[in-house]
């Protein structure tokens, strides 16, 4: 089966001050993202991480190297409408991504402008709505909501779509805790349920403990790529390109350099307590 | 005396409209001179408008606010002055910036408060200097720095006004995990060497733990407890059970307590749990 | 605080004042506003208050959330009243008089009808406001002038950067309340001084917004585009707009009102 999104030795540069060689942000990145997939791309901040999203859906194009998004080439003009829908991108500020006064004609955005008909639009925003459980706030005025919600609803507007893959750009970022969770839930059940492939990006690790597959970026490269488990257990090397590593990876890792038989991959507080408890009683 | 002193401030908004709602009710609590002392709540537990009345910028609906053993409502016309001693942080306080250059938007703080010539030079200089601003910076545009260099330059128009007491509403948020770590590492070193009284405002149970002498827990208007993290993060079932988070390692240590290691209960560093668990595998007294 | 302001908000609701399609409540509040201007008589006045009244009845909008709107426009009104009261030519009926200010019988009833015309102009449109989400007014707006189109005349463009500004309106208020604050947290003073002074002192609120605004614009754009948006062609609309028999009944009442106080004037009642 094609791959959700695919790139080749992908390249892209922000345009430099004159005289000044441009600065690459992305050099060359080969990536396949399998469809139905949670994947979380992690990096400090200027890893290139947030360009990388940004090239999956045509909002930056390659400067060097392909795109493709369900086999469709970003580069090509006609395909725009065709790679947006299909791939959905919600953003840092859940602020400046609501375009509407009241949630449903927000949602509603998005099949508006790809035309679809009025009771289909209809089925989809309380669909979409439905899925984020947002649909009590149907006509509510945005503003009004809390940032999880507010997320929630950029989500939904992108659900809308029926897009087989979510893009989330830091969309954690700016919420507190309790909206960090509302919107974490939200996207891995839409991962579960309606086998959306979701591709995560943020700097939090405790985000990335539940994923399928976690790549981290630096220097406009893909560092380390792997199951959430292999990726942490890399303590000493995540440390050094600025990442902090979970507490739990941590104790395992004080553990074992004190010469503990634990494993470095339990991540989860209660896999960590078990594997803990099974080395304190075995002595 | 304690530098602040909270006594039964209470804050309403909308009174007399339908969306009446008490933001902070009937709360009390002191600042000691010199202390590190956490603030952590949901959104809406009343944090912000908290700590909006301890410069001025709310006034109570009923209750006191007592600076230096000063009431700073006693004369309403000079409330302008409480701001330069009780120095505020927003959240994203880089949405503030607006001057030509970094060293002008750090001197408008102090230039407000009237100093000038070498006096406001160097409180600019030290001030940037306290945040990890390099001399270089300090004649570019705010505009033209990175997230994280704004953010401190925001923080040092503040500290530049050289406040008694520093109140800061989650200065890492959005910030990566270096990012954040630099920043609170500048932060804890003006506390020890400027022997500054801080308030920290962070949904971050685990920011609060590593860095606080003594937390406060706000839960819809009221302090639900205070005490040192240790004391705090020792009732870790009550504040999970309030709906608040506690450190990941605290819940460890509390999945360690329930398979039948005896842990104690107010572990919240991953050091001090390391420490536990080797003496305990050594077979001596856990400490 | 700015957070009060109510201009152009939208009160939720199901009411027939709600339920009436945006381009019904468009057109209506030209005729009301035309019938005002026509309105010559204390008559005339009370049939249009009765007719706003029984509006603001139906539409379940308070009345007090009605006159708060018209706090911010009080000035207005004052001064109106005031040049009217004062300054209307004609020596018949002469109450008072002090160098060239004079009241007059005439003065006290232009400057009544004036203040009258104000508050009623403005809470009728703000009713409209009131019972019509942003959204269905520009929709309304965008269909009624949609044969303008022909005449190269941009109308999707101009009622979505309409609704877009609405939609943004409250956002930026709360923004700057925010940067307000936290220049006054470094010691900003926006009361004292005189005018220079406190036109200075903005400079400190006015940067951080703007560059906040273009910030926000940037990226709204890219969220638009990045849901499909590609201009008004080959749009769908999830309320499309039809003409029910309330809103016939609601434009006849209208005209016949309309019709009623230029009747009135005819016959100088």
């Amino acid at each position: 089966m094609m791959d959700m999104i695919q790139t080749e030795s992908l390249r892209f540069a922000y345009p430099a001050d004159e005289g000044q060689n441009p600065v690459y942000a992305l050099r060359g990145v080969d990536l396949a993202i399998e469809r139905g997939s949670f994947v979380v791309i992690l990096g400090h901040n200027g890893s290139g991480k947030s360009t990388l999203a940004k090239t999956f859906n045509a909002v930056l194009l390659p400067a060097g190297g392909k795109v493709y998004v369900e086999g469709m080439d970003t580069l090509d003009q006609d395909l725009l409408l065709a790679i947006r829908q299909r791939v959905g991108m919600v953003f840092q500020n859940p602020d400046n991504q609501i375009v509407a006064n009241v949630v449903e004609e927000d949602v509603a955005f998005a099949p508006e402008n790809l035309g679809v008909p009025t009771e289909e639009i209809r089925r989809r925003v309380d669909d979409a709505l439905k899925a984020v459980g947002m649909d009590e706030f149907v006509t509510h005025a945005p503003h009004l909501l809390s940032g999880g919600q507010k997320q929630r609803v950029a989500i939904a507007g992108v659900i809308a779509m029926e897009p087989a893959c979510v893009v989330l750009d830091e969309a954690t970022a700016m919420l507190d805790p309790v909206g960090r969770k509302e919107v974490l839930s939200t996207v891995h059940r839409l991962n579960r349920e309606k086998g959306i492939t979701v591709i995560l990006i943020t700097h939090h690790m405790s985000e990335a403990e539940q994923a399928d597959r976690v790549i981290v970026m630096n220097d406009g490269r893909v560092d380390l790529d792997g199951m959430p488990e292999e990726v942490f257990s890399q303590v000493a090397h995540l440390r050094h390109l600025g990442l902090t590593v979970p507490d739990t990876v941590d104790l395992l890792d004080r553990l074992r350099q004190n010469g503990w038989d634990v494993p470095l991959d339990a991540l989860g507080v209660e896999e960590c307590a078990a594997a803990v408890a099974g080395a304190v009683k075995k002595s | 005396m304690p530098i602040l002193e909270i006594q039964h401030l209470t804050h309403t908004y909308g009174v007399g409209t339908p969306f009446q709602r008490s933001a902070v009710e009937d709360v009390s609590f002191t600042v000691e001179k010199g202390e590190f002392l956490g603030v952590i709540g949901h959104t809406g537990s009343g944090k912000s408008t908290l700590i909006q009345h301890l410069n001025g910028l709310l006034k109570p609906t009923s209750g006191k606010i007592l600076l230096d053993g000063n009431d700073i409502w006693a004369e309403p016309k000079k409330i302008r002055a409480v701001r330069f001693q009780v120095g505020l942080v927003f959240q994203y306080p880089e949405y503030q910036l607006f001057e030509e250059t970094v060293y002008k938007d750090i001197s408008f703080g102090p230039r407000n408060r009237g100093k000038t010539g070498e006096e406001l030079d160097h409180a600019v200089r030290e001030a940037a200097r306290l945040v990890g601003l390099r001399d270089e910076h300090l004649e570019k545009s705010p505009f033209e720095l990175s997230g994280g260099q704004k953010r401190r330059v925001a923080l040092a128009g503040v500290l530049a006004m050289e406040p008694k007491v520093l109140v800061l509403d989650e200065p890492t948020a959005g910030l990566d995990p270096a990012g954040r770590d630099n920043l609170m590492a500048n932060i804890r070193e003006y506390h020890r060497h400027k022997n500054a009284t801080i308030l920290l405002v962070s949904h971050s149970m685990d920011e609060i733990a590593r860095n606080v002498d003594r937390i406060l827990v706000l839960k819809s208007a009221h302090i639900l407890m205070s005490g040192t993290p240790a004391e705090i993060f020792a009732r870790g079932p009550e504040l999970l059970a309030a709906g608040l988070d506690v450190p990941q390692i605290t819940k460890v240590a509390m999945a360690l307590r329930d398979r039948g290691l005896p842990i104690d209960p107010a572990v919240y560093t991953v050091e001090a749990l390391e420490r536990q668990l080797l003496a305990l595998k050594r077979g001596g007294a856990p400490c | 605080m700015l957070k009060d302001i109510t201009l152009g908000q939208y009160f939720p609701g199901n009411t027939a004042a709600h339920r009436l399609d945006p381009r019904t409540k468009i057109l209506l509040v030209v005729l009301y506003i035309t019938a005002l201007f026509t309105a010559g008589s204390f008559y005339a006045y009370g049939l249009m208050a009765a007719v706003l009244a029984a509006c603001v009845r139906i539409s379940k909008v308070g009345l007090k959330a009605l006159v708060r709107g018209l706090k911010p426009v009080l000035f207005i009104i004052v001064f109106t009243g005031v040049l009217n009261l004062f300054f209307t030519p004609g020596e018949e009926g002469l109450l008072w008089a002090w160098g060239p200010l004079h009241i007059t019988i005439s003065g006290l009833r232009n400057a009544a009808f004036m203040v009258l015309r104000i508050m009623l102009l403005i809470m009728g449109t703000f009713l409209m406001t009131y019972t019509t989400s942003p959204i269905s007014l520009t929709d309304g707006l965008e269909r009624l002038l949609n044969g303008l189109k022909r005449f190269h005349v941009p109308v999707h463009e101009l009622t979505m950067i309409m609704s877009i500004a609405l939609r943004f309106i409250p956002t930026l208020i709360e923004e700057t309340d925010k940067i307000m604050s936290a220049q006054k947290a470094r010691g900003a003073d926006f009361e004292s001084g005189n005018l220079m002074e406190k036109a200075k002192a903005l400079v400190p609120i006015l940067v951080p917004l703007f560059i906040s605004a273009f910030r926000r614009a940037d990226e709204l754009a890219t969220a638009m585009e990045c849901r499909c948006y590609h201009g008004g062609e080959g749009r769908t609309k999830l309320h499309v707009l039809r003409y029910e028999r309330r809103d016939y009944v609601a434009l006849s009442l209208g005209i016949l009102i309309l019709a009623g106080v230029i009747a009135m004037r005819a016959f100088g009642l």
